[in-house]
């Protein structure tokens, strides 16, 4: 039995994941970047095969993808986190035709054609405003879990706006309205919708196809997700665990023969 | 980057075009902008110098940061033209490869490729205690009207006259002939050599010819200019014909809109041949090309009106967009770039639109990066590269 391994060494996670022939996934990892991104890569790699009980011999392909593509030793190919997202995200959903992907620096959207290969995309612009970093400023400011971010804005009963975009600026409204004493969850609710807002943007931008499906780490915070769903006035799919599709999508490229 | 036989010829023509500015003492010295009418001052002996080309060229060195934080340590703001900023700390400062510019006598600004100048022009004015001629070059929203035309050949008058009263000489129609003689002959030369780029593969990639812009942006009247345009376009030519591409294997040929990324030349055109992508048509290079389309013997000041109004910053959206689509079409190509220049408000407003619109026209993918021409701070290698890494795919994808 051969495998193929994806490797997705991203701004804030470096995650990987190990499919067999038929592209079941037998394991994956994630682990934060941190500062030596190729030791992060490696480590998201071995612990996926450690998972599997297998041995990187068993492995006959390996992708890389994200940020750090370029650093990863393991990997004989590369390819952006655009085309590998969108392979991943067709995997679970094959009638897909919009893709985001709301990761730690970078938010895109993807079109994708019928066979799930890239038609168009949109990425943010320099600023990482609306991106995963954000949040967890945001929940740093407001002392609470990146985890519960989430769940903390569903219970908001009192709609207030930020009206800044600026990652820093916003940190400083934030802190200003919890010395008002505003309310935590609305606090949040704020913060959230803030980047369902701008991600809205994006998605416009490529085109709002039937299917929707949302990836990367922020596709776990469930406010962020209804408020797009909401605010494009359409249903978002979400995988069961969003934040490892880049890997699972470089995965199937390295077992489709690397590109 | 291809390195072309002619390219010494042209540092030695650039170096002596620098010399001989900094040391001229009969020729007074105009400092213009790069969309002005130079073929009037060239006719009046009065030498060009263009800071734009001078702070691209700080750019190109690595040299532009410290003199752009010259100038915004004297209040200009972050949000002013890179170009302006580096040349107010180029001048302050004295510094860059050839340490400032030598000053002017005289001030010759065009509005044709953005409003920015006449702000930047009239600060220089006040250092120097120096005459500004601003030509008002108003923007084509509708294409080339009669009023156009026949405002902007008043103000060529008045420009002569005004050179006249400058110089305390008579304006020489005679060499006024042969000055717009050099300068068509080089402009037609440079679309020569532009369109060669429809070849496949194509024989240069257009950071090679942002290079080769240098002098056709200076030394346009000259016949050193148009001479230099002859052997190379000559050379480039050969090179057309058999059939020898600029990067090893030319899988993919798009267009580069807006301003070149002049600190980042080299690692781009890295990246960009390890891809197999070619850059074959670009809309700033070919703005130096279409100077002879209206040019007219019988009515010479009417033809550079023209000339001068239709450069494609001056132009409306439509045809801008219209434009980019019979390129994409004219040159075979299977995608475009669109460079979001952070300082060039002109030249990047409504990039979204133009994007959709153009995918829309000719089916072929497009990608928007953010950068600026001088300014290192507002770029970032890895976001851009994983942009155009994924348009590139796209494009694979669209095979
Ligand atoms: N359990 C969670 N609940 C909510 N949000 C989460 C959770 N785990 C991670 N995130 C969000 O996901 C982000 C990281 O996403 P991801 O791992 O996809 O980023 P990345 O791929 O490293 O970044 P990029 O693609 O921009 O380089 C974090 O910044 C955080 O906001
Ligand atoms: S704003 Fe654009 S057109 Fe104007 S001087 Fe700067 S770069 Fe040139
Ligand atoms: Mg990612």
């Amino acid at each position: 039995m051969s495998y193929f391994a994806g490797i997705d060494v991203g701004s804030l996670t470096a995650d990987a994941v190990l499919i067999d022939e038929t592209s079941n996934i037998i394991s994956y990892a994630i682990l934060p970047t941190g500062h030596d991104s190729q030791k992060a890569g490696t480590m998201a790699f071995r612990t996926a095969l450690e998972q599997a009980g297998a041995l990187e011999v068993d492995v006959a392909g390996v992708v890389s993808t994200g940020y750090s593509r370029g650093r990863v030793e393991e990997a004989g190919n590369s390819k952006t986190e655009i085309s590998c997202h969108a392979r991943g995200a067709f995997y679970y959903f094959p009638e897909v035709g919009t893709i985001i992907d709301i990761g730690g620096q970078d938010s895109k959207a993807i079109r994708v054609r019928p066979d799930g290969r890239v038609l168009d995309f949109a990425m943010n612009d320099k600023c990482a405003a609306g991106t995963g970093r954000f949040l967890e400023v945001m929940a740093g400011a407001l002392n609470a879990p990146l985890e519960m971010m989430g769940k903390l804005a569903l219970e908001s009963t009192v709609e207030i706006t930020i009206s800044s975009t600026c990652t820093v600026f916003t940190e400083s409204e934030v802190v200003s309205l919890i010395s008002q004493g505003r309310k935590p969850p609305d606090i949040a609710s704020a913060i959230c919708r803030a980047i369902a807002n701008r991600t809205s943007g994006l998605a416009t931008r490529v085109g709002v196809a039937d299917t929707v499906v949302m990836t990367g780490g922020v596709a776990k915070n469930r406010a962020v997700v209804k408020m797009l769903s909401e605010k494009l006035g359409h249903i978002i799919m979400v995988p069961e665990e969003p934040q490892i599709i880049g890997a699972l999508g470089a995965a199937i490229i390295a077992r489709e023969g690397g590109s | 980057m291809t390195e072309f036989q002619a390219a010494s010829k042209m540092r030695e023509l650039m170096t002596e075009y620098y010399i001989e500015a900094k040391t001229t003492k009969e020729k007074p010295i105009a400092w213009v902008t790069s969309g002005a009418p130079v073929e009037f001052l060239y006719t009046m002996d009065v030498l060009p110098i263009y800071p734009e080309n001078h702070s691209a060229m700080c750019g190109a060195a690595h040299k532009s940061l410290e003199l752009i934080e010259a100038a915004e340590a004297v209040g200009f703001s972050p949000d002013i033209c890179s170009y302006a900023r580096t040349d107010f700390g180029a001048d302050m400062t004295k510094g860059g490869p050839i340490q400032g510019l030598p000053a002017p006598d005289m001030l010759l600004c065009s509005t044709n490729i953005c409003k920015t100048v006449i702000k930047w022009y009239e600060v220089v004015a006040r250092n120097y205690n120096v005459p500004l001629f601003i030509v008002d070059t108003p923007f084509m929203h509708d294409g080339l009207t009669r009023d156009l035309i026949d405002y902007t050949t008043t103000q060529f008058k008045n420009l002569e006259e005004f050179l006249t009263g400058f110089t305390g000489r008579s304006f020489d129609l005679d060499r006024f002939e042969e000055v717009l003689k050099f300068s068509l002959e080089a402009a037609n030369y440079w679309k020569k050599i532009l369109q060669l780029g429809k070849t496949k593969p194509s024989p240069f990639n257009s950071q090679d010819t942002f290079i080769h812009l240098a002098p056709i942006v200076t030394l346009r009247g000259t016949q050193k200019c148009a001479d230099y345009y002859k052997i190379l376009y000559e050379e480039i030519r050969d090179l057309a014909a058999k059939k020898v591409g600029s990067i090893p294997k030319e899988k993919y040929r798009t267009l580069w809109d807006n301003l070149p990324i002049w600190f980042k030349l080299r690692r781009l055109a890295e990246f960009f041949e390890d891809k197999k992508c070619a850059l074959v048509v670009a809309t700033y290079t070919n703005s130096w090309g279409g100077l002879g389309d209206d040019y007219d013997p019988k009515n010479p000041y009417e033809g550079l009106a023209k000339a001068y109004l239709s450069v494609y910053i001056n132009s409306g959206f439509e045809h801008r967009i219209n434009y980019l689509a019979s390129l994409i079409d004219e040159y075979s190509l299977t995608g475009f770039i669109l460079h979001s220049d952070r300082s060039c408000k002109p030249y990047s407003i409504g990039m979204y639109r133009m994007q959709e619109e153009v995918t829309r026209l000719t089916g072929k993918p497009g990608v928007i990066i953010e950068g600026d021409m001088c300014d290192p701070r507002v770029y970032s290698d890895a976001q851009t590269e994983t942009r155009l890494e994924a348009f590139i795919e796209s494009m694979e994808d669209s095979e």
